[in-house]
């Protein structure tokens, strides 16, 4: 595949778009013919992303929580951003087991997992406007 | 979509049989279940089904240490079965297996 595509959806900010939002990245990234682990490790970082921007982001409130994805090469970029409440200290918040949503039994692994499965992260978040991740991976190597 | 966790009693042991897809979305509820389950029966070891559960993420392993430091703070242990690639990768990555016992099925794992 030469050709770059993408694709891009925007979604309320609700729990079950989670796993909405991965299943439909998995679909738009089989057309780059990963293997399944490689599906499976898409999956989990975009429900990790969207997780944040449900419970983080909008802070379990309305919103609107956009998606995107664009396959260039062997590349799979995903893009999830929120215009939620942001993050004050970014560099913190993607310390292993750092949570601010203790009560919740939130593990605080979110960023690791992102980190974990994808090959690239980056998050830039502004207090008050919002957060957005973008992550890349290298498909079929 | 709403998968339901079943629960299922063996003497002190409580077996969780965890749902299809273990996120935040369908985690909702197992905290209350659980704590509610607890609160009334003596148990001392906990098990967790993942024969059905073809997808998990870090929701699911907030809920796993929570419920291993709260059987843990009683002396209690806890345990896994069933995992598949997906959920074992996710394990291993959050470091469960070295604080709860792998077993390959219920039956092993029931004999500990």
């Amino acid at each position: 595949m030469g050709k770059k595509e993408t694709m891009s959806i925007r979604m309320d900010s609700l729990s079950k778009n989670e796993a909405f939002a991965r299943v439909v990245t998995a679909v738009f990234a089989s057309r780059l013919d990963p293997t399944l682990e490689e599906l499976d490790d898409i999956k989990t970082a975009v429900s990790e992303a969207v997780t944040n921007a449900v419970i983080h982001g909008y802070q379990n409130g309305e919103g609107v929580i956009e998606l995107e994805a664009c396959a260039e090469d062997n590349v799979l970029t995903v893009i999830v951003r929120d215009a939620g409440v942001g993050i004050a200290d970014v560099k913190k918040a993607m310390e292993p087991m750092f949570t601010t949503a203790e009560e919740e039994e939130r593990s605080g692994l979110g960023f690791s997992f992102m980190e974990a499965f994808m090959d690239q992260v980056k998050v830039f978040s502004e207090p008050g406007k919002g957060t957005t991740v973008t992550m890349k991976k290298k498909i079929g190597r | 979509m709403e998968d339901a966790f079943i629960y299922e009693a063996d003497g002190q042991t409580l077996i969780i049989h965890l749902p299809r897809e273990l996120d935040h979305h369908n985690c909702k509820r197992l905290q209350y279940e659980t704590d509610h389950l607890m609160a009334e029966n003596y148990i001392s070891r906990i098990i967790f089904d993942f024969t059905k559960t073809q997808f998990m993420d870090s929701s699911g392993i907030g809920i796993l240490l929570n419920r291993y430091k709260q059987m843990g703070s009683g002396g209690g242990k806890t345990a896994f079965y069933g995992a598949g690639a997906q959920v074992m990768r996710v394990l291993k990555i959050a470091g469960i297996p070295g604080l709860m016992e792998p077993f390959e099925t219920k039956e092993s794992a029931l004999l500990g």
